[in-house]
């Protein structure tokens, strides 16, 4: 089981609406989040070395957040459930519906993106680990799945950490665990009569009690105007004038 | 009443320097109680580092042969257990508190203030969002745990101060077994620690090669700097992937910071607005590097940065 979601696309530059009340996304290139999309395709590989037999899409949001589900199964995912929810949702609230969604499909392994590039909570595999009493590998750089255990090679501050979970279990995508494959034409095609199915939020019986308030947007604050110097003569001049040299 | 609980992050041997950056921000709630929870094998010395920290008025310490890595479906029903009774849970934004703070979160069934960045009042927290192109402000439910994970660029570290009281606390419950620690490679290199480090040299995809990045590696060490990179830098192999800089992978803050054949994609960016001074070395004139660069030299790295190490070790820096 994969965990995607819609955001903008990570090329776009997103800005805060003048009145602060949140992003200006509208009319915005839309794409699978890129974590997500390391994380399908993690599976798919999986899959085609004979560790499991199905990859199942599942993403929570409205009917747009369909593109994406397309998108993922014409890469080769087998089918997909949209989880339909018009608000914005918590990680809590996301890793629940995942959760519900685990203990009726009983996948032999959830992968997820590290983070999503839009919110940054990075919340969201921990959770659903933490609530299916299973075990996590977050930012995942290397997967090998044998006799139901998972041996993950995790990118972490201090440099790598490798360590080993027994299935079913709840796997982050880190950036170098693979580059996701281009979807062709005729997978496209292919891919709109391949099973999506449509579950309402409240059809699986989750908490989805909001417990923070977003009180306002604010653009970040932005750094004094720089100098360009034509040298590294000039240059050397102008760090020993900031101080930084000594 | 407030009652912080600050989660220590530490190799085995040391307290980790994110401890003293996130009682710097649990203090800023005003804590009738600061408390920090060393969890380790052994560890009877990063107890008493942790006991040092300017503003701790307690240190727990639970050491347990299990608690040897730092696991978190290991660590994370004991902080649960700990936290009893406090309103702050608070932990570094680094790859262990990022791993481990949401599955407390979610086994105390609360939600989780990421990478804080400001604190505005017990229940209010500033933090960034998209790649740091905002900046949102929270409140939280005053009836529940507050879970936040601490942005560590925007914390100084607290001094040592008298040190605080150490209990040693016994959890009971046997630990999962279904996650077992296998190793642990740290990239070699007797370089300062990006996390921390006073200066940073970074290089891009520019730098053609992983020989080619040697002259960053160069000017780093003359200037006694951290080596940090691009994304493209590290995907294309260049360097290991600890030393990536940016939004999915380190957030610094240095106080001089060297973007070598970098261009600057806001991804890069996000983990670098809160060095003190921004110098780039770039032959792209249109660089998005310069729009937050201090000093700016547009110039072709292989001609600049090796007339840099020059002038500079003329001068003798260090």
């Amino acid at each position: 089981m994969v965990g995607i979601k819609r955001v903008v696309d990570y090329n776009v530059r997103v800005r805060v609406k003048s009145d602060g009340s949140g992003m200006a996304t509208e009319g915005l290139k839309m794409s699978i989040n890129p974590f997500d999309e390391i994380a399908i395709e993690a599976a798919l590989r999986l899959k085609e070395s004979g560790a499991f037999t199905q990859v199942v899409l599942v993403t929570i949001g409205p009917v747009e957040a369909e593109q994406q589900l397309r998108t993922g199964l014409a890469m080769g995912a087998d089918r997909a459930i949209r989880v339909d929810a018009k608000a914005e949702l918590e990680p809590l609230t996301v890793a629940r519906a995942l959760h519900a969604l685990a203990r009726k499909e009983q996948p032999g392994l959830v992968v997820l993106g590290k983070q999503a590039v839009d919110d940054d909570h990075g919340q969201t595999g921990q959770m659903l680990a933490a609530l299916w009493d299973r075990p996590q590998a977050t930012f995942a750089s290397q997967l090998t799945v044998a006799a139901n255990v998972a041996t993950v090679t995790r990118e972490i501050d201090a440099g790598l950490e490798t360590i080993e979970v027994d299935l079913p279990a709840v796997v982050t995508t880190d950036l170098r665990l693979n580059q996701p494959r281009y979807v062709k034409l005729p997978e496209i095609l292919k891919a709109k009569s391949k099973p999506l199915a449509v579950i309402p939020l409240a059809e699986l019986g989750v908490d989805a009690a909001r417990q923070f308030t977003v009180h306002s947007f604010a653009p970040p604050p932005a750094r004094a105007a720089g100098v360009r110097v034509k040298d590294v003569a000039e240059l050397v001049a102008a760090l020993e004038s900031r101080g930084v040299l000594s | 009443m407030t009652r912080a609980l600050v989660v220590a992050e530490h190799d085995g041997a040391r307290l980790d320097a994110a401890t003293a950056k996130c009682v710097r921000c649990a203090l800023e709630l005003r804590p009738e109680a600061l408390v920090v929870a060393v969890l380790a094998n052994g560890g009877a010395e990063i107890a008493a580092q942790a006991a040092r920290l300017e503003g701790v008025t307690q240190v727990v310490h639970v050491d347990a042969p299990h608690n040897a890595a730092p696991l978190a479906a290991i660590l994370a029903p004991q902080i649960v257990s700990l936290a009893q009774g406090f309103t702050h849970l608070l932990g570094p934004s680094s790859t262990f508190g990022k791993d481990l703070l949401p599955r407390v979160a979610a086994l105390a069934g609360v939600g989780q203030v990421s990478d804080v960045l400001a604190i505005l009042g017990p229940h209010r927290f500033r933090r960034p969002v998209h790649a740091g192109n905002a900046i949102v402000t929270v409140d939280a439910d005053p009836q529940r745990l507050v879970v936040a994970t601490v942005r560590l660029a925007s914390y100084r570290g607290v001094s040592d101060g008298p040190p605080a009281p150490v209990e040693k606390r016994s959890l009971d419950g046997a630990p999962p077994n279904h996650t077992r620690f296998v190793a642990r490679r740290a990239s070699a290199g007797e370089r300062p620690d990006l996390m921390t480090a006073r200066r940073v040299v970074s290089g891009g995809r520019a730098l053609g090669s992983a020989e080619g990045f040697q002259l960053v590696a160069e000017l780093a060490d003359v200037l006694g700097a951290a080596l940090g990179a691009s994304r493209a830098a590290v995907d294309s192999g260049y360097v290991a992937n600890d030393l990536q800089v940016g939004q999915t992978g380190k957030i610094i803050a240095p106080e001089l910071y060297v973007a070598v054949g970098i261009s600057g994609a806001i991804q890069h960016l996000t983990g670098i607005k809160d060095a003190r001074t921004i110098v780039a070395i770039n032959k792209d004139a249109e660089a998005p590097i310069f729009e937050v660069a201090d000093v700016g030299l547009v110039a072709d790295l292989f001609k600049a940065v090796p007339e840099l190490i020059a002038a500079l070790k003329a001068k003798g820096v260090r």
